[in-house]
């Protein structure tokens, strides 16, 4: 049961303390700082995030210092560069944002890593690199690559490699534009490693990865006539392990799950995946609400989880006619949904995202407060990510929402909660109980607490 | 009462509350499209972004940044008001400021 003394979510009573918190305290939060994107890699090692300045961080988690067990690994920054800039298409009169809208990870294959990060229109592959030699000793050159006088060279010899201070360097190795009409909103990097997807409102691209110059139209929703247009896309997955197939969520809560293999355009989906509602039950606010704002498959692929604007539901692949679990991430909002629309709250888009076994979900709310949904114990919990709960190693309490009627100590009423304050955007570690939570600028690590 | 876990409050009382919003909001906007969520802000939506031309982009931008130094602007004139000459405009330069979580 929520909100009892046991400890909260994530599997066999899992407690979450501080570790660290990134970024600066003013409350004057500058636009560019807004987070927009954060991302673990496939080992977890790094951990990535974008902003609306169009920047890039990426921290590395320190590998554990073998003489002190308990300690904790802390993440560090790692490397930063400016991935998109803004820009104006002059054709269209259209302000193109610099912000990151996603960010995805290749699959390690060599010594560099690989990301790829989009803006609403180009998507681009970068390669961080390391450095830590450089060549010495050649014969032509000094050390500070002035040429020397060839009349000074009397010996030859053989140029070494010596160490050098660690340098990380990012490079930009493809630059996939000029595919999207509309703002994209989801990449997805296929099983195979060679191809991944973007979707943009309205249409679904498959690239490769080494082909830039062209991409192929896999999904395209946009009706003849713009009058009629009822639904947009939202986001788009590939599966994890088949890579002939992806999903795509709509604006009016539906998910279409499609095989490449049957058709080279997908716009008949192989399943479609609908909770039926009774139509006399609608209000203005049904279809808005029901808008899904992410889609996340499971690791083990099986499931799909998708997030609307007040709950989560786990589908399991093989059942379209309705979620297998549903929970709630903060129905008190239900009773405030006039103002939620008056103030566009009600058009915040959250993502979620699963832990490394499946066993537990998370999706950020309002006020800093972000939900661990644990589907195995069927317990939940919210808690807060916050300056005031952040000394070294300190246990994070669970947080409870007075609805209506007597607020009971340590609750906080509905109408006292911050709506400018919110988790759009976490991550949770593939393998460890770590998870990074982005406020609006800042950025948390929480860590399980070690016994 | 919060609502616990996996237990949405019946579907009736949900359906009530949603209506009870929607008699709100429909309260204060009379003018409201009768046509609920819908094409008209889908549209609005696709349409993000978008300026009538250059100009009206770089006084949209002009106006954004309020502590740039505007040449001669009488007290009465409100900045991103009139064309910006080059010196107006907000010279971005985002590869300079680094971000602060890389602090």
């Amino acid at each position: 049961v929520a909100g009892s003394n046991r400890t909260g979510a994530g599997g066999n009573d899992v407690q979450w303390c501080f570790s660290q918190v990134k970024g600066a305290i003013d409350d004057d939060v500058a636009e560019a700082d807004i987070i927009s994107t954060v991302e673990f890699n496939h080992s977890g090692e790094l951990l990535a995030t974008g902003d609306k300045g169009g920047r890039v961080v990426i921290f590395q988690q320190e590998t554990e210092n073998k003489c002190q067990p308990l300690s904790r690994s802390e993440y560090n920054v790692y490397s930063t560069f400016q991935s998109h800039e803004p820009e104006f298409d002059y054709l269209k009169s259209l302000e193109i944002e610099e912000k990151i809208n996603k960010i995805r990870w290749l699959p390690q294959k060599n010594a560099a890593q690989f990301l790829l990060s989009t803006n609403d229109k180009t998507i681009k592959l970068w390669k961080i690199s390391e450095r830590d030699k450089r060549p010495e000793g050649y014969n032509l050159k000094e050390e500070d690559g002035r040429y020397r006088d060839s009349t000074t060279i009397t010996t030859l010899r053989v140029p070494v490699f010596r160490p050098m201070d660690l340098m990380v360097e990012a490079s930009p190795r493809r630059i996939f534009a000029n595919a999207h009409t509309y703002h994209i909103n989801s990449i997805s990097v296929n099983s195979d490693n060679e191809t991944y997807l973007s979707a943009d409102d309205l249409r679904i691209n498959l690239w490769h990865l080494e082909i830039t110059d062209r991409s192929f139209n896999i999904v395209d929703i946009k009706p003849a006539n713009m009058e009629d247009l009822t639904e947009v896309i939202t986001a788009a997955e590939f599966h994890p392990h088949q890579c002939n197939t992806f999903v795509y969520s709509s604006s009016k809560g539906t998910i279409r799950l499609c095989d490449m293999r049957a058709s080279a355009l997908c716009d008949r989906h192989s399943k479609l995946f609908e909770e039926p509602e009774d139509p006399s039950n609608r209000s203005f606010f049904s279809e808005i609400i029901s808008s899904i704002s992410d889609v996340k498959f499971s690791h083990s692929g099986r499931y799909m989880m998708t997030r609307d604007y007040l709950s989560v539901k786990i589908w399991d692949l093989n059942m379209e006619n309705r979620p297998v679990e549903t929970y709630q991430v903060h129905e008190y909002l239900r009773s405030k949904l006039c103002s939620l629309y008056e103030n566009d709250c009600i058009f915040d888009k959250f993502e979620c995202c699963w832990n490394g076994n499946d066993s537990v979900v998370m999706t950020g709310s309002y006020n800093n407060f972000f939900r661990m949904l644990d589907r195995s114990q069927r317990r939940d919990v919210t808690l807060e990510a916050s300056r005031e709960s952040s000394k070294p190693r300190q246990v994070l309490k669970p947080r409870r929402v007075c609805a209506g009627g007597k607020r009971k100590k340590d609750e906080i009423s509905v109408d006292s909660l911050d709506f400018n304050k919110k988790i759009l955007h976490t991550a949770w570690h593939p393998q460890e109980n770590i998870i990074a939570v982005a406020t609006t600028n800042n950025l948390y690590i929480f860590q399980e607490k070690v016994n | 009462s919060e609502a616990l876990f996996g237990e949405a409050e019946p579907e009736t009382k949900m359906i009530s509350m949603e209506k009870a919003e929607e008699a709100k909001l429909k309260a204060k906007y009379p003018n409201l499209g009768s046509k609920p969520g819908g094409s008209d802000f889908l549209r609005k939506r696709l349409q993000k972004g978008k300026y009538f031309d250059s100009g009206d982009y770089n006084m949209a931008k002009a106006t954004k940044n309020k502590q740039l130094p505007v040449a001669s602007v009488e007290k009465t004139e409100i900045t991103g008001d009139h064309i910006p000459t080059p010196q107006d405009l907000p010279q971005r330069k985002p590869s300079l400021v680094a971000s602060k979580l890389a602090v």
